[in-house]
């Protein structure tokens, strides 16, 4: 099998963010890190890769800072990567950036496709399957595991309150994996001197602007929630303090 | 193999005294190639993620566990960077060494014994052994199948080890080495499989030895009852007609000490590393208490006192680090051309680790001594919670104390920095005589104007010229004075010593931060430029104290007053407000909420 993994570099998840001048987006100085649910989707891509043969092919889009997260799945053990370098990546909607990662494997033929479920800086959970609207291939959200079947994949979703779903799809498919699936390998010593032979391809925004539509979604203010303290003491009897208290963490603040 | 490209110099050791370096010929942090940095991200997680759920486990002496961390770190291959690939190791820089030394440390027990199976356990086969004894026992070694163990020293020597009583002698049939006594304080005692043991051949010739666990006579004792480092096992072990076959000799006979002392000198390195690395740790875990513990209704952090030891904390991570990369990048640079496939390969890397004895030891002695002041400072931060069990202040405090004493007390290792740089003096190898001299003739004849310039950190390079002429100031009285005599004087010897590493300290940081300047610009090292004033300030404080300390011992009368006034126009400098560089760096700090330079 032959497995695309996208894989997404996001700020650290204990990173002290800040706004930057504009309030539309966070400043660059911190950390970076690999998004969760990508590192399990590139594990995932790893055992099916161990079990079935084939190759991992990594790729991500962003500022030069942004090849930390392909050298790492490259020291993890995916055989090369694709870099789609350029800050105009940076804020780039998820249909645009889906389109991007389109236009950058036309010459490809992959089996699959992984993207981590939604990424940890965003949220929006939509290059993967916008990605496969785009290649027209069928897709399938929220997967928890993969099973190779005569004619495609089986596989289980995670759906609301504890169920879950069967299902088989035909390949080529895109798939949208969920965090927690699999145990995380280290990137080895072995693998990290290995991964600097690895071919990792560079392409500019220049070379894929023609596919790209102008931006359909822009941040116009970022603001940090205002903390609110706020008593209010319940009166009457027990019982009726008790009823207004069930019907206000119900009703008001939803927790029940 | 993967070396550091950044020094183009062979620099010699010691000569940090009498030259002067451009920020290019250092080795920094913020040269880790992608490689590094990597290993440094796999090395901390499988710290984060592996050792640090079982603390309380090897903290009781669960040694299953702990084996198995060793093989599970021998599966990334954390433990056989300096064992050569034909040997099934990963063979790379002296720089990942201290890397992985640097970012295992979360737990002193587990470094300790980490430390000793990757470093005095395994390096005497690297450096001594045989083709036959290394293709025997390394991949053993490097896989974490075995674990491995170093014996010098004995109840009645430690400090002078080659005095020791444990006898080798050769059987009747010439098969066999029978060693007959006992080694105390043997790190891994009780689970290692192999022990490099020191003893006499006949009583006379101080060898080294490769001893399995189940050879016959071999026993281990009891364990220690340790203040500190309590997860990991420290036994006597008792060698009673022990039989070692002859080919198990490491080394020659007789030249046990080569195999000794060089093998102290990587350990030196290493354990100055992982002294950074217990610093960087205890920043962390006394960041997240003194955040939201409340007082006098603020938080802790909001306290000068308490954000002046953060920053000194942070400050100190900063030094040993600009110390610590630069000596093993000094080390790599002198390595770089050896040919490994040379039949004398190991010889000539010991050679090039040698050269840096005076710095390895610097190193040892400067990062214990800081991470025991880090470590006094977070119980202190942690109030009565410090002193509890509950809470991992007082563990690491108790943990930190043994680095003063094993590799080498601080106080041996002080003896060895000046005594070696006076050797390599009078031999001529290093051209401190001259320097002297000319320094001499220079403050005799009075106060000279010193040159403006446009320099960035103008005064803070004026600060580290002056400390290397104080050291060398010093050294010219006391050798004027003692002569070949001043080995004999110990506490010259180790004022001359903390001049000394002061001055590697102070020289070290400022290029680091020089040489970082020159990629972030000023604006962008605020935080490395705050650390390195604060550190120069009170370093240079410390050398005052201790050339007065020199010149008052070796000199009277007309001649001390002379000496004074020349002491005291090196050591004149404007003053600097640490306060408030403190309250800056403990801004940041506390504000990412973990050791940053940026
Ligand atoms: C937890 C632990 C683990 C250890 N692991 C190992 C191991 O794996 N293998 C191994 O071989 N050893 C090991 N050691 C032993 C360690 O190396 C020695 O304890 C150390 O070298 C000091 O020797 P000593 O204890 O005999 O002290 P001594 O040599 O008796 O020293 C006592 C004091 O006198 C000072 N002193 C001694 N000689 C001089 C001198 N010439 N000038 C000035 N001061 C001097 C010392 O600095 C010290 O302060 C370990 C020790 C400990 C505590
Ligand atoms: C073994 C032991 C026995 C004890 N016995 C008794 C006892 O018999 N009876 C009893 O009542 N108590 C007892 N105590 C409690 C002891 O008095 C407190 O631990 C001590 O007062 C410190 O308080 P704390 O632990 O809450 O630390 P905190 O008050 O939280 O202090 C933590 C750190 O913050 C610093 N700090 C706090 N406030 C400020 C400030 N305003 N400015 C600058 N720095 C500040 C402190 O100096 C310390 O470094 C005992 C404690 C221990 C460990």
């Amino acid at each position: 099998m032959k497995i695309l993994v996208c894989m997404k570099q996001v700020p650290q998840k204990d990173a002290p963010l800040k706004l930057n001048e504009s309030g539309t987006w966070i400043r660059e100085d911190v950390s970076y890190e690999v998004n969760e649910p990508d590192a399990y989707a590139l594990e995932e891509a790893l055992r099916q890769k161990e079990k079935h043969g084939g190759e991992v092919v990594v790729i991500t889009t962003g500022p030069a800072r942004a090849q930390q997260v392909l050298r790492e799945a490259l020291a993890k053990g995916a055989d090369r990567a694709i870099h789609l370098e350029g800050n105009e990546f940076v804020g780039l909607d998820s249909f645009n950036t889906a389109k991007a990662i389109a236009a950058s494997i036309k010459d490809e033929q992959f089996d699959l496709i992984f993207t981590g479920l939604q990424s940890d800086d965003y949220g929006y959970a939509q290059t993967g399957v916008l990605l496969a609207e785009i290649l027209g291939w069928p897709h399938a959200t929220i997967i928890m595991s993969i099973e190779k079947s005569d004619g495609g994949v089986r596989l289980k979703r995670e759906l609301e309150a504890g169920f879950f779903q069967h299902l088989e799809m035909p390949l080529p498919a895109v798939l949208t994996i969920q965090s927690g699936i699999n145990k995380l390998r280290y990137a080895t010593l072995i693998g990290i001197k290995q991964a600097k032979n690895k071919p990792l391809r560079k392409v500019t925004h220049a070379e894929i602007q023609h596919a790209l539509g102008p931006n359909l979604q822009k941040i116009e203010k970022l603001y940090i929630p205002q903390k609110q303290k706020k008593t209010e003491m319940l009166e009457g009897s027990a019982a009726e303090v008790a009823k207004k208290l069930v019907d206000k963490l119900k009703n008001e603040v939803r927790v029940l | 193999m993967a070396t550091a490209t950044v020094p183009k110099t062979k620099i010699a050791g010691g000569s940090f005294l009498i030259e002067d370096r451009q920020p290019e010929e250092v080795f920094t942090p913020e040269d880790f190639t992608d490689e590094h940095r990597q290993i440094a991200q796999t090395t901390e997680e499988f710290a984060l993620k592996e050792i640090v759920p079982n603390l309380e486990k090897i903290e009781h002496k669960e040694f299953a566990v702990t084996r198995d961390l060793i093989k599970k770190a021998s599966e990334l291959g954390l433990t056989s960077v300096d064992i050569p690939e034909e040997y099934g190791g990963m063979e790379m820089d002296k720089v990942t060494s201290a890397i992985i030394a640097d970012y295992i440390a979360k737990s002193g027990s587990f470094s300790v014994t980490w430390g000793a199976h990757v470093g005095i356990g395994t390096l005497p086969i690297v450096y001594f052994g045989t083709p036959e004894q290394k293709k025997k026992y390394l991949p053993k070694l490097a896989s974490g199948e075995w674990v491995g163990a170093y014996a010098l020293s004995e109840s009645s020597s430690g400090s002078d080890a080659l005095n020791c009583r444990t006898r080798a002698d050769l059987s009747a049939d010439g098969k066999h080495y029978v060693l007959n006594g006992e080694k105390m304080w043997i790190t891994n005692a009780s689970f290692a499989d192999l022990y490099v043991v020191f003893a006499k051949v006949a009583g006379e010739k101080f060898s080294a030895f490769i001893v399995e666990r189940t050879f016959t006579g071999f026993s281990v004792g009891a364990e220690e009852k340790k203040l500190g480092i309590r997860g990991s096992s420290t036994c006597p072990l008792i060698l009673n007609d022990c039989k070692v076959p002859a080919e198990n000799l490491l080394g020659e006979i007789g030249k046990g000490h080569v195999i000794a002392f060089n093998i102290l000198n990587i350990g030196r390195f290493k354990l100055g590393a992982g002294c950074v690395g217990g610093a960087r740790t205890s920043l962390l875990s006394a960041l997240n208490y003194a955040k939201q513990r409340k007082a006098f209704g603020k938080t802790l952090v909001d306290f000068g006192l308490i954000r002046e030891k953060l920053a000194d904390i942070a400050t100190g991570i900063y030094v040993g680090e600009s110390l610590a990369y630069r000596t093993v990048g000094m080390i790599d640079e002198a390595l770089r051309d050896i040919d490994k496939h040379s039949p004398d390969a190991s010889t000539q890397i010991r050679k090039g680790i040698e050269e840096y004895a005076v710095e390895c030891s610097i190193l040892k002695v400067w990062g214990s001594e800081m991470l025991d002041q880090v470590v006094d400072h977070v119980v202190q931060i942690y109030g009565g919670y410090g002193f509890v069990e509950e809470y991992p202040a007082e563990r690491a405090y108790r943990d930190s104390r043994v680095n003063r004493i094993f590799e080498g007390t601080n106080e041996i290792n002080r003896m060895i920095i000046t005594g070696w740089l006076m050797k390599r003096a009078m031999s001529g190898q290093l051209a401190l005589m001259p320097a002297i001299k000319k320094l001499m003739d220079e403050v005799l004849s009075g106060p000279s104007m010193s040159e403006e310039t446009e320099a960035e950190l103008t005064a803070e390079r004026a600060l580290v010229g002056n400390a290397k002429k104080v050291a060398l100031f010093a050294a010219g009285v006391a050798s004027q004075r003692y002569m070949m005599d001043l080995a004999e004087q110990q506490e010259v010897m180790a004022a001359l010593a903390d001049i000394i590493i002061e001055v590697f300290a102070m020289d070290s940081v400022l290029l680091r931060t020089l040489k970082l300047m020159q990629s972030r610009g000023e604006s962008g090292s605020a935080l490395p430029i705050a650390m390195t004033q604060v550190y120069l300030s009170e370093a240079m404080a410390r050398i005052e104290v201790a050339a007065r300390k020199v010149v008052a011992a070796a000199s009277e009368g007309d001649n001390l007053r002379i000496q004074t006034t020349i002491l005291r126009r090196l050591l004149k400098h404007d003053p600097t407000n640490t306060i408030a560089l403190r309250q800056q760096i403990a801004t940041r700090v506390i504000d990412a909420g973990k050791y940053v330079t940026a």
